[in-house]
Parts: C-alpha cells; structure tokens; sequence
C-alpha cells in the first residue's frame, strides 16, 4: 500500500478492516483465504492480536495499524498517533456485577474497597481512581462474567457490544466508563517521513 | 546466584564499546571542527538548580540527600547544567559561546518497557546566537555529525514551538481552554485533538485550521498556502532554512505539528529521523529564555543525539 505496511487486528475487527482495506484499493485476497499465515509482503498486510497492533506500530515495524480504542486506553503509554476513528467495531467499556442489589457498592460501603475482575486493569484502576473508591483489580485472560458468579470480584470491567454476554450470565451495567471503536494509528517517524502516503490513506478513509 | 542491575540500565562489552566509541569519536571530531568545545559538568546538581528548567518536562527522576540535608538530583538532560555553566563561568565572556558534550542523562522509566534510565547523549548548545542564524548553524553542526557518523537516510524536522499557541490566540481560544487540546496534540492522539476542537464552539474555519495545521509536513512546497495567522512562525522557518546549504537544506523536512512536550522551547524546534529506526534519533530546539533563569539573558539553541539510537539506526541501515 504505498510502501506502507499496516497491522491488522485478527479476531472481532477483522473482518471490517479487510472491507475497508478493499475499499483503499488493497488486495486481501490472500489474506482471507489463508488465516494461519501473519505476514502478507505484497499487500503490505501483517496480522496479529489486537493488543500487539500498538506494540508492533510504535517499534515502527508496521506504519500503520488499525486496532480498538479499548487497547490503547489500556496501552495509553505507547507513543502511536491516533489518526482516526473508524466507527466500526463499536462498543462499550462498562463496570458491570449481578443484578438485583449493588454488591459492589455495598463491598465500597462496608469493606471500603471493592474487588474488579478484568481484562483491562489499567483501564479500571484508572477509573476508579478517577471517581475516588478504592479498588482491588484482579487481572484474568478471560471469561471475566465468571468471577461475580464465583466470588472472586465484585464487579467487573470489561468490553460489551450487545450486551448479551453479560445478560445471560446475568450482569447489568452499573456504569458507562468509554466508548470504544476502531482507530487508525500510525509510527510517529513513518508519519512524518512517509507523510504523502499515510496522508493519501486518512483521505481516502474520511472519503468513505 | 545472579546479581542483576537495575532495569533501564546496561552494561557495554568491548565489542559494542569499540562501536560506541568509533560514533562519538567521529562525531567531537566534527563538534570540535565547528568550535564546539567539549565540556563536561557533574551528573549531580542541586535539585533547585534544575528546576529552573521546566519542572514537568524534564523533572528529574532520582534525588539524594547529601550530608547536610540538601537535595541533589540526577540531571535530565545537559542542556541545564550548561546553562548554569555559561553563567557562572562565562559570565562575563562576550557570546556567542559554543560547547558540546557527550554525557549521560538520567530518566524515569515506565515498566516493562526497555526504556533507559541512564542514556548517553551526545549534543551541542550555541549560546548568544539569535534566529534564524543561529538555528542554522546547530541545524548544519547536527547533520554534519551525523555524516560525519556515517549515518546516511536521516531527515531533520523542523518545527515551531510557538506556532500552535500563536494560532490558538489568533482563532480566540482562552489560554485556561488550551491545556487538554495541547495534551491530545503532545500526545499524537488526533481524535482527541478532534473531540477537544469541537468542543471549543470555535467557527468552523477556525476548527479546520487547528485541525489541519498540525498534519501539515514535507517538502518546503508545504509552507507555500499556509493559512494567514501563521505567516510569522513559517517566516522563520523559511529564514533558517534559507542559510542552509544545499546538503543540509535537503535533509529538512517542514513539520508544523511538531510540538515538544519540554517547556523550556521558545521558537525553532527540530527531531532527528531515520527510516531505519520507529523512534526519534535526537531533538532540539531554541530555549531563548532558560538563560535569564540563571541571570544570564542570552538567546541560544542546542540539540542532543541519543548515541545508542543513532548506533542502532546506523546498525539498521547497514541491513537495508
């Protein structure tokens, strides 16, 4: 793509990305029919986990990347550009727990610190350092509903879409901490050193 | 049993020392051929000493008591240290002053990141040169070190630290107003910037500009249909690169998003690229008045290499 080589999220954004990088004139062919390779040189394609697109961008192995603004909260360190909101891949970060009476505001209450099962701890201590309690963040790698239902949190903080997930393990949402949707990132050297092709990209992006 | 050390430190082994060593012997041999002079001055100052700089910028990361209850800290950069060396030592020498050094530097780190505490930097300060002459002169010394170094896919980019607050006083923005849009932009986070914006109830022309002005860079083409309030900013700009000779010339690229985080920076400010490398090479930048902070009012301009970057980048493009 213009000499430039952009990381793709593997996983809930993939599929989008490629629609959008067809409609950037990008040939992905390759890249859905094969989905064990990662690095496609020709199309200037490289895919991975969501999570790694920053990592991979700002080392400045790929320029570009496209990746959920959930990740770079939780990676709000990397030194990226934001370029974009691409407006797909919409969802929400929400503190969640059981339904019926509040147990995490009633852990605040009485124990003075509530236990948070996440995915996202940096996102969640952030937040509740933000509106001043106290928090306990429990890191887990996945299936976050789990830990209300067990005992080991409270509540938790993590990504919904629809909502379903929490609603069949029944959860609700206590509170709204972001809106999340896919981004565009770029290198900050690759920005400033390949400016005319990156710049032909956001156009041709905000085109539609 | 393993004694380790502490993260974002290292040790050099001969073999990289010997590389390290051939960089920055080429590089003072070039300083030095442009009259810089090489100082050195102590990594310990007094704490009060370096916060005459710009305290949330460059605050320094590691204090110490010494035996009568002072605080001495670690420098940050070597751009203060000398600063307070011209005033005191040079007081009354007549400017402009030329130094360089090759010292270490002492930073916070964040976790998990391989970021160095300790990094050796190899720069110059021109002290009592104004702009744009002066600009240029450490804008031609910095790429002559770096050919010197061998170094040869580099681009400089130029900026103006006072370009973005001068537009946001022209488009009306109260200063109280600027602090989170400056924060997005230092940060590279457009969207924000974008949020910020339209948050302002500013008139849509006025958004566009401080929407687009911080995309614009390249070649000197891109200075040609910049927007009105900017005519000063870009005039200088145009003046250093004009006393540039055609190599150095080549080498810039125009950079009108260019915004340091250090507050310490008046006018010009510059970053050293390579493809070879993700990261900036080096930076600089006028600071016309850190010097007065220490009682010794003169404009002047420095920059810094980071020499264990440019040995990677140099590293880099070897295999390109």
């Amino acid at each position: 793509m213009n000499g430039l080589r952009i990381a793709v999220p593997r996983g809930a954004l993939f599929d989008d990305t490629l629609e959008l990088l067809d409609r950037l004139g990008l040939d992905t062919r390759a890249v859905r029919e094969n989905d064990r390779k990662l690095l496609f040189e020709e199309a200037g394609i490289v895919t991975m986990r969501p999570s790694d697109v920053p990592t991979y961008v700002e080392a400045g192995a790929a320029d570009l990347g496209i990746t959920g603004k959930d990740v770079l909260m939780e990676q709000s360190e990397r030194e990226c550009y934001e370029l974009v909101d691409l407006g797909y891949g919409y969802c929400r970060m929400v503190l969640a727990s059981e339904a019926g009476e509040d147990r995490a505001a009633e852990a605040l209450r009485r124990l003075g610190v509530v236990r948070i099962a996440t995915k996202y701890p940096r996102i969640a201590a952030r937040h509740f350092l933000a509106t001043g309690r106290q928090a306990e963040i429990v890191e887990v790698k996945g299936s976050v509903e789990l830990a209300p239902l067990t005992g080991l949190a409270e509540a938790i903080v993590d990504l919904t879409a629809t909502g379903t997930t929490l609603v069949e393990n029944g959860l609700v949402v206590r509170e709204e901490i972001a809106e999340c949707s896919a981004r565009l990132i770029a290198n900050p050297v690759a920005h400033k050193l390949k400016a005319r092709a990156i710049d032909a990209v956001l156009e041709r992006v905000r085109a539609g | 049993m393993i004694d380790r050390i502490p993260s974002g430190t290292r040790d050099v082994l001969p073999d990289e020392m010997r590389e390290l060593r051939a960089i920055t012997e080429r590089v003072r041999a070039e300083f030095e051929r442009a009259g810089y002079g090489e100082v050195y001055t102590p990594a310990l100052e007094y704490e009060g000493t370096l916060a005459r700089g710009d305290l949330a910028g460059a605050m320094p990361a590691y204090r110490v008591f010494d035996e009568q209850g002072q605080v001495l800290a670690l420098r940050s950069d070597m751009t203060i240290p000398i600063a307070r060396l011209v005033a005191t030592r040079y007081a009354g020498a007549e400017p402009p002053l030329r130094f360089c050094y090759f010292a270490h530097a002492y930073r916070r780190v964040r976790p998990q990141r391989g970021q160095a505490r300790e990094l050796l930097q190899a720069g110059v300060e021109l002290v009592g040169a104004p702009a744009p002459e002066g600009t240029a002169e450490a804008v031609t010394v910095l790429c002559a070190a770096l050919d010197a170094a061998g170094l040869k896919t580099y681009s400089v980019g130029l900026g103006d630290s006072s370009l973005f607050p001068a537009l946001l006083e022209q488009v009306g923005v109260e200063p109280e107003r600027r602090g989170r849009l400056v924060e997005e932009l230092v940060a590279g986070d457009f969207v924000g910037v974008e949020r910020e914006v339209a948050g302002l109830g500013i008139d849509a022309e006025s958004a566009d500009l401080l929407l687009r002005v911080p995309q614009i860079r390249g070649g000197p083409e891109v200075l040609e249909d910049v927007p009105e309030p900017l005519a000063a900013a870009v005039q200088g700009m145009r003046a250093v690169h004009q006393l540039l000779e055609p190599d150095a010339a080549a080498r810039v690229i125009f950079d009108l998003g260019l915004v340091r985080s250090l507050g310490y920076y008046t006018g010009a400010v510059f970053q050293v690229y390579d493809p070879a490398l993700g990261v900036p090479i080096g930076s600089g930048g006028r600071y016309d008045d850190l010097l007065a902070k220490f009682g010794r009012p003169l404009p002047a301009v420095g920059f810094a290499l980071s020499v264990e970057r440019l040995h990677i980048a140099l590293t880099g493009e070897e295999g390109r």
